[in-house]
């Protein structure tokens, strides 16, 4: 681990710049995604990938240079056209960052059970090749595929004030989906894949109940192709974790980053309905609404120790009680703005600059255990597993879809129904909070897969979250 | 040396060295990927954050045996290094295969084909570009990107096929914003900077820019008569793109499209969609290493050709066509219309008109029903006549009634749209569309 660190060090002490202030952030991936579909193991896909973003200040003027030439040449060479860049730039900048303190932070940070071995490659197409054969044999399973994602990075900052950083991570992705099929509609229900992700090991398979869960997910696909639509009109809203997930990232993430109320996202990912005024003021939503930055818990997906400008990151409150108290923004847009923040300044790889990104983003448990939240629901609706969304660019009006519903009546569970989908506003949304589920409700998730930015990136998120129940929610089903 | 030969050279080299590494019956497949790139990002007209990025790599396929696995490589740039990293690959390829099953879905071109694309006009400096920028910007918000150097593809592989695709380009992807937050979306792009071409499209994005400062009209949810111009029909077929050709998505019941490929729905006879590689921005090739065809995807409405990557066509017992893995179309050409660009207005006579849509996804996807926003310059138009800039709406339909039933016409005129995506890379897919007249576009909130 690590082994590149003595002489990356080295390579750094050596390099000359006019700069009064630089800084570089290697990176070394290495990735291995194995499936089986529908019996037939896929070919795996390998990846080994590294490389450095070398970033100068120059008379306060940022600029970048990233390189996958890691010789004391590439680097310099890396630094020269970054500080060049700074310099020819300067007239046309938009920040002065000579006030602007930076890093000097030491620390290591490592993901969970990471000194224990994931299975081998072997063991691990043993496994999926398992959990395909247990999907039950029905002319209409169609399709279905099991499988298993890990990426392993490695991570080293340094700069020239005397930050030196060091992270080993290591991201598990299991996944099965199974795919029903009529001769008329088809209907898919999964487990994991884009919904679940942690750091860890084998252990992380175990926590997302891949093992076993053939038969299930494939008896739930053939249920939805006989499920009636979601009746559409307004109705009480029990979003299960899986969809929360969707919605805290989508409708509470995606408006609190800092950088978008900046303006910085508005040619591409968007603005936000959030103004800077808002903060310690605008009542987000009800008094049960509790959200926190937080990169204390081990196994979610985006905990770490700092974030990539060197910033160290601890556990914040940004909504409490309904009240909105603290944007997304990491150092550099804290300095922007005048205000508080949290270290989510993140780059995807070494070849992408930090910017502004959700990190691990959760709801708080409240003390209501499932059978409550379903018990006290005259006429709703269970949803989950995400599966549609939509927004607008203000992160305000939106449709999201789930792959699993049930209606509930009069405290219980009801049959199941096919194409759930609901409409709102996030402004008012957050408002309709009836019910927060306890801590037993919660589970960690997460995503690999949040694009945003210019040139665009896509990170990985943690969210972990209680059920929660809405009140009186516009949902709908399919029918086109 | 130019940097297209060295990269072309030192790619040759690879692929010298591991013809000479590989013992029979081995196999391989080896792809190249490498660009160079200025990316200069605007806020408020000014500079927000500006870089370089050197980036090289090989996807590497080893084959013995009725076996084999895929491994990408970054590569340093240094002739020395890339031959050890590519052998520390092909070693861990070896001891991968023996652990493989057979893949009863391989299939291999043993066709030896040649392909050699290089574009080499010379791309402005940095410099120059960000001060005609924002000298032209002066006195607006600009909020922008832009994105700019060579990029290179290659292919070669055991059987003798080599493939070569360099072009520099650039892409300036911009929107001008209005005090009261409404914005105008344009981009100027291609491989001569042009200060005269580049104030033009700017002039025009400024003319619209006029438009939105008039006060804001809400719509009430209901069906609206609609013009979707170029670039909001370009996310609809970014949508329908999404696995909706996929010959993979088709067979598996996954498709958006699969009622259209089953027969049991239509598009309007006007829509004709091509996958039209030849003279489009994209190599000739594949990742996979097929000469990529020119194919009907649509065809007056109906369905045509899907797309069929090696892995389907050994599947599904079709011919591979040169997509890739995700069989998605990245040189879309729909056909024109009868509808002229001057009589749009007149046309729509009432109803929206949509310069870009936003963020779609699907209410319904067996039966093709898409959501998403209106975003940028969306104007309520009256008797022909531009009346006021719209807020923000959703809408819900499916896309066989906005390019089937309820499509009234598409428009004469078409836009090349070269795509401003940078995940992982600079993108080289582009779109050629007319813009369409829709009579009813649902509205919902």
């Amino acid at each position: 681990m690590f082994d590149f660190h003595p002489q990356l060090k080295q390579r750094f002490a050596a390099l000359r710049t006019g700069a009064e202030f630089f800084s570089l952030r290697y990176v070394r991936e290495s990735g291995q995604y194995l499936s089986v579909r529908k019996n037939v193991a896929e070919p795996p896909s390998l990846s080994r990938d590294e490389g450095a973003m070398l970033t100068v200040r120059v008379n306060g003027v940022e600029a970048y240079a990233a390189t996958n030439d890691l010789s004391q040449q590439g680097l310099q060479s890396a630094l020269d056209r970054a500080e060049q860049q700074a310099r020819r730039l300067k007239p046309h900048a938009l920040l002065d960052l000579r006030e602007q303190a930076v890093s000097s932070d030491r620390a290591d940070y490592f993901s969970p059970n990471l000194d224990q071995p994931f299975p081998s490659l072997s063991d691990c197409y043993q496994l999926l090749g398992a959990e395909s054969a247990s999907v039950p044999k029905d002319e209409r399973l169609v399709n279905w595929q099991v499988s298993i994602g890990i990426t392993n990075v490695e991570q080293i900052y340094l700069n020239s004030a005397g930050a030196e950083l060091r992270q080993a991570q290591r991201f598990v992705y299991p996944g099965l989906d199974v795919t029903a099929y009529d001769g008329s509609d088809s209907q898919t229900r999964s487990l994991g894949r884009e919904n679940f992700g942690q750091q860890g090991g084998a252990d992380v398979i175990s926590r997302c109940g891949l093992m076993g869960a053939g038969p299930q997910v494939a008896d739930q696909a053939l249920q939805l192709l006989l499920a009636p639509n979601t009746p559409q009109g307004p109705r009480d809203l029990l979003l299960m974790p899986d969809q929360m997930m969707l919605q805290i990232h989508e409708s509470i993430g995606h408006p609190l980053e800092l950088d978008r109320i900046l303006g910085d996202e508005r040619n591409y990912a968007g603005t936000s309905f959030v103004k800077a005024e808002d903060f310690g003021h605008l009542q987000y939503g009800s008094k049960l609404l509790n959200v926190t930055f937080d990169p204390d818990i081990p196994e979610q997906l985006a905990s770490y120790s700092h974030d990539d400008d060197g910033t160290a990151a601890s556990k914040q409150f940004l909504i409490k009680e309904g009240l909105l108290l603290r944007p997304l923004g990491g150092a550099l847009s804290q300095f922007r703005a005048g205000m508080n923040g949290v270290a989510n300044s993140r780059a995807c790889g070494w070849n992408r600059p930090p910017i502004d990104r959700m990190a691990n983003l959760n709801i708080e448990p409240g003390d209501q255990p499932l059978e409550q939240l379903i018990g006290n629901i005259e006429h709703g609706i269970m949803m989950s597993t995400n599966r549609s969304w939509s927004i607008d660019d203000a992160r305000n009006k939106f449709q999201f879809g789930c792959e699993w519903a049930q209606l509930i009546e009069n405290g219980e569970l009801k049959g199941v129904v096919k194409n759930p989908n609901y409409r709102a506003i996030s402004a008012q949304f957050w408002k309709s909070l009836s019910a927060v589920g306890d801590a037993d409700t919660v589970k960690v998730l997460g995503t690999p897969n949040c694009g945003k930015g210019e040139p665009n990136q896509v990170i990985r998120v943690g969210h972990a979250s209680p059920a929660c129940v809405f009140s009186n929610v516009d949902v709908f089903g399919g029918d086109a | 040396m130019s940097t297209s030969k060295s990269q072309a050279e030192s790619f040759k080299a690879l692929v010298n060295w591991l013809r000479e590494a590989i013992r029979e019956p081995e196999q391989f497949n080896l792809s190249y990927a490498a660009e160079s790139s200025a990316f200069v990002r605007f806020n408020h007209a000014k500079v927000r954050q500006a870089g370089q990025v050197q980036q090289a790599s090989v996807g590497f396929k080893l084959i013995n045996d009725g076996r084999h696995a895929d491994l990408d490589i970054t590569l340093a740039g240094d002739p020395e290094v890339d031959v050890q990293r590519l052998a520390e690959g092909l070693q861990q390829l070896r001891e991968t295969l023996p652990l493989l099953p057979q893949d009863p879905y391989l299939l291999l071109n043993h066709n030896g084909w040649q392909s050699k694309n290089v574009q080499e006009h010379p791309l402005p400096d940095t410099e120059h570009v960000v001060a005609e920028i924002t000298q032209a910007a002066e006195g607006l918000d600009l909020v922008g990107f832009y994105a700019a150097g060579p990029i290179s593809r290659g292919f070669a592989s055991s059987s003798g096929a080599f493939g070569w695709h360099q072009a520099n380009s650039f892409n300036f992807d911009f929107s001008l914003f209005h005090d009261n937050g409404q914005a105008v979306k344009a981009s100027y792009a291609g491989h001569d900077w042009s200060s005269e071409g580049f104030a033009k499209r700017f002039a025009l994005a400024r003319e619209q820019l006029a438009f939105l400062g008039r006060p804001l009209r809400t719509l009430a949810p209901g069906q609206y008569r609609a013009y979707l111009a170029p670039a909001a029909l370009e996310e609809i077929m970014g949508m329908l793109g999404w696995g909706g050709f996929s010959a993979q998505s088709i067979a598996s019941k996954t498709s958006p499209l699969q009622k259209l490929y089953a027969g049991d729905s239509a598009f309007s006879p006007q829509v004709s969609i091509d996958e039209k590689v030849s003279g489009s921005l994209s190599p000739a090739f594949s990742g996979e290493g097929y000469p990529r065809s020119d194919l009907g995807l649509i065809v007056e409405g109906r369905a045509g050709a899907q797309m069929v990557s090696s892995r389907s066509a050994a599947e599904y017992g079709l011919s591979a066509n040169g997509a890739g893995g995700g069989e998605m179309p990245s040189a879309l050409n729909m056909a024109a219309g009868t509808l002229p660009e001057a009589e749009i207005l007149k046309q729509l006579d009432t109803g929206l008109y949509i310069s870009n849509l936003w963020y779609l996804n699907y209410s319904d996807q067996p039966g093709a029903r898409m959501t998403g926003m209106t975003r940028f310059a969306t104007f309520w138009v009256e008797n022909g006549e531009i009346q006021a800039p719209v807020s923000t709406m959703r809408f819900d339909d499916s896309a066989y009634s906005l390019l089937g039933s309820q499509l009234e016409a598409l428009t004469e005129e078409r836009e090349l749209l070269l795509s401003a995506s940078t995940y992982s890379q600079r993108a080289t897919a582009s779109a050629l569309l007319p813009g369409a007249l829709i009579s009813k576009l649902t509205l919902t909130l």
